[in-house]
């Protein structure tokens, strides 16, 4: 299997990918490069394959035809691998509801030897500082507990962050704490590509717009 | 039912169009071991009500071994049989569908003759010593065996992708296979405790003449055809089902495609 | 093993914050002690039949323990978060059943304790050192058949029937050797210790053997599919 040539910072290739988990396509030719730093929205209907995507990106689902290359790892050799740098976020957020902000991150930052000070500071990028840290998940407001979870990938030093309707249940404020947070990640070189149902969106700057249909790319606005 | 009708790779190769065919999981092979079952069988059961004589000791109850035995055999055959498929479905890579599949249907079948064999076994009991049952080890190894299939049985029938439910199985039936030889081990420890007289076999008692002898032989090749008849059905049965959920990827992938364009 | 470590760590620390072993499932356990001594009204059967009673109680309450074990997991999706963060899936296992060790150990000792208070068993110096390691191995035992077979059930609907069918055919030799080897402990005429601890050998084996098998399949059983 051929890949075209991989740009150095080509985050994501997918050349016409089919993951069909039951039989049934949900990806059905999908085609897609994504370089590192981007920010990119994907839209699409419901049962468009979004999420799909996003869990064969992650290494979660399995490759049944195409290419698809990821952080430089071929995943349809080794889709164990790529998980390690891939942060993912479905539709729930993975937090322990009786440990607070702090402990969940912490948690996370202890299977992959980071200090405490590496802990705390990513609290505090994500607005999580003070009080907040100290809150047990299940007392957390659900932007908080968005926030937690996100935090948990800064901790992780994850490069590529995959996100499943971040947006859902969050009010206009902590919509756009959201979008800061994804300026100043991939500010730092974290590419971050996440679904959402809107069809427009109000953040500045616009993210690059990929519209899923039928388990395909359909269009694309950078 | 079709005399070509397609393996079910060829099934798969063929893609849509086996659907216009009928389906049915007979081949000639099969046929041949039906046949042969059903002859062999039928001169088991004459042999063993009309021909062989009553036991010394045990009078007729004594031909409800020409049942047991063969069943208790023919239960932990499948229990190998099962084990070695999930083995290998689990050390193989590729292609490994069909293993789980045999693994599954010989679980199935031989959940049935262990049924049988603890039935038939107790019933002999009764008749012979009075008792349904005794906690000896290897009916009690056997209750435990039955339940553990059962288990495994629940748990493939849970809905999920072929691939899942293969893996699921393959770990839950090796498991069964360390379980088995420590389930038996303990039961003759715990036994031997309580320094039974003597231990309540029903056929350890029986003396076996030439013609008793060759009609359990017979008995055990019956059952064992019957076993490897229902187990190569039972297993293409599945083949089908699964088929049902993906063939023609192709197609419908082309389906999607339309989809989209027709919005 | 840091990471082993990690997830005991906080599987502990959260039982610990939600208290469920304390405040509902010791209950539950000394309830079925009460409760077997209701149904079998006899006090010389209780105090014969104490060691096989206590397990029996400890083998329901374990399936509990470990049904929560996982629950905590599938609760916010934290399960396939997990296995995406940790390099080896077997450390998540390791670190599971040491959280469930030490919650199953509570979970005897307490049983123990409550077969001498209501059962009337007594216990001697050299049945305690006989006593000790049966608990410390049959605990073993008892926590990698949990922690195994919860995985294997963890994701699944139903689970709460299915966990008790799949486990307890296989604990039964585990429910045989704690039970006499805590019988020969606790002083009884049929078996003495000799033999009890021939079995906590047995014990030993029956850990050891699905500790390793618990850790060479979790990967297997845990692979996202989908």
């Amino acid at each position: 299997m051929n890949l075209p040539d991989e740009s150095n910072d080509s985050v994501i290739q997918l050349r016409d990918v089919v993951v069909a988990p039951a039989g049934f396509p949900a990806l059905a030719g999908a085609t897609l490069e994504v370089r590192a730093g981007e920010l990119v929205a994907l839209r699409g209907a419901n049962g468009a394959g979004k999420t799909t995507l996003l869990r064969l990106c992650a290494g979660l689902a399995p490759l049944a035809r195409g290419a698809a290359s990821v952080l430089g790892v071929d995943l349809s050799r080794d889709r164990a691998a790529v998980r390690r740098s891939v942060g993912f976020v479905g539709h729930r957020n993975g937090l322990y509801g009786e440990l607070t902000a702090r402990e969940n991150v912490a948690f996370v930052g202890a299977l992959v030897n980071a200090t405490r000070s590496e802990v705390n500071a990513v609290l505090e990028e994500f607005g999580l500082g003070g009080r907040v840290a100290d809150t047990r998940a299940v007392a957390l407001s659900a932007g908080q507990r968005r926030r937690t979870a996100l935090a948990s990938l800064a901790v992780r030093r994850a490069r590529l962050w995959l996100l499943d309707e971040p947006h859902s249940a969050l009010d206009a404020d902590s919509r756009q704490q959201l979008e800061r947070v994804f300026i100043q990640a991939t500010a730092a070189g974290v590419t971050v590509v996440y679904t959402t149902h809107e069809r427009s969106s109000n953040s500045q700057p616009m993210p690059r717009t990929i519209t899923m249909d039928a388990g395909r790319v359909v269009q694309d606005h950078a | 039912m079709s005399d070509t009708t397609p393996t079910p790779h060829g099934a798969a190769l063929l893609g849509a169009g086996t659907a216009r065919r009928s389906l049915g999981t007979a081949t000639p092979a099969t046929r041949i071991i039906g046949l042969l079952t059903l002859a062999t069988m039928t001169w088991v059961v004459v042999s063993a009500f009309f021909i062989t004589s009553p036991d010394v000791v045990q009078g007729d109850s004594v031909r409800i071994m020409y049942a047991h035995v063969p069943a208790a055999w023919v239960a932990y055959l499948a229990f190998v049989t099962t084990a070695i498929a999930s083995g290998i479905s689990v050390v193989r890579r590729h292609r490994t569908l069909g293993f789980d599949r045999v693994a599954g249907a010989s679980a199935e079948v031989g959940v049935l003759f262990m049924g049988l064999a603890l039935v038939t076994g107790s019933l002999w009991g009764r008749l012979t010593w009075g008792t349904f049952w005794q906690w000896d080890p290897r009916l009690t190894t056997t209750l435990f065996l039955f339940i553990t299939y059962v288990g495994y049985l629940a748990v493939r029938r849970i809905d999920a992708t072929p691939e899942r439910r293969a893996k699921r199985s393959a770990v839950l039936a090796l498991l069964a296979v360390l379980e088995i030889p420590l389930v038996h081990f303990s039961v003759v420890l715990w036994r031997s405790l309580h320094q039974e007289a003597s231990v309540l076999n029903p056929d350890g008692d029986v003396r076996l003449d030439g013609l008793m002898l060759f009609t359990l032989f017979s008995g055990v090749v019956a059952f064992t055809l019957g076993f490897v008849w229902l187990v190569i059905h039972r297993q293409r049965l599945q083949a089908l089902v699964d088929l049902q959920g993906t063939v023609g990827l192709d197609s419908a992938i082309a389906a999607r495609a339309t989809e989209a364009v027709l919005r | 093993m840091r990471n082993v470590f990690a997830v005991a760590r906080k599987d502990l620390v959260v039982e610990w914050r939600a208290r469920l072993l304390l405040v509902r499932v010791l209950p539950f356990a000394l309830l079925v002690l009460v409760l077997f001594a209701v149904a079998l009204d006899s006090e010389a059967l209780l105090e014969r039949a104490a060691a096989g009673l206590v397990w029996l109680a400890a083998m329901f309450a374990a399936l509990l323990v470990v049904q929560r074990c996982y629950d905590i997991e599938t609760a916010d999706g934290a399960l396939d978060m997990l296995l995406t963060s940790v390099v080896e899936p077997s450390r998540v296992f390791f670190g599971k059943l040491l959280a469930v060790v030490g919650q199953l150990l509570v979970l005897v000792v307490v049983l123990v304790g409550g077969a001498v208070v209501l059962y009337g068993v007594r216990v001697d110096a050299a049945g305690l050192v006989l006593l000790v390691t049966t608990v410390v191995t049959a605990v073993i035992g008892l926590a990698s058949v949990g922690t195994l077979y919860g995985a294997v059930v963890a994701q699944l609907t139903g689970r709460d029937s299915l966990l008790p069918l799949l486990a307890m055919p296989v604990l039964a030799p585990l429910l045989i050797g704690a039970s006499r080897a805590t019988e020969a402990a606790f002083g009884s005429q049929t078996i003495d210790l000799a033999t009890g601890w021939a079995w906590t050998a047995l014990l030993a084996v029956f850990a050891v053997v699905f500790t390793a098998a618990g850790a060479a399949s979790f990967a297997t059983l845990t692979e996202p599919d989908a």
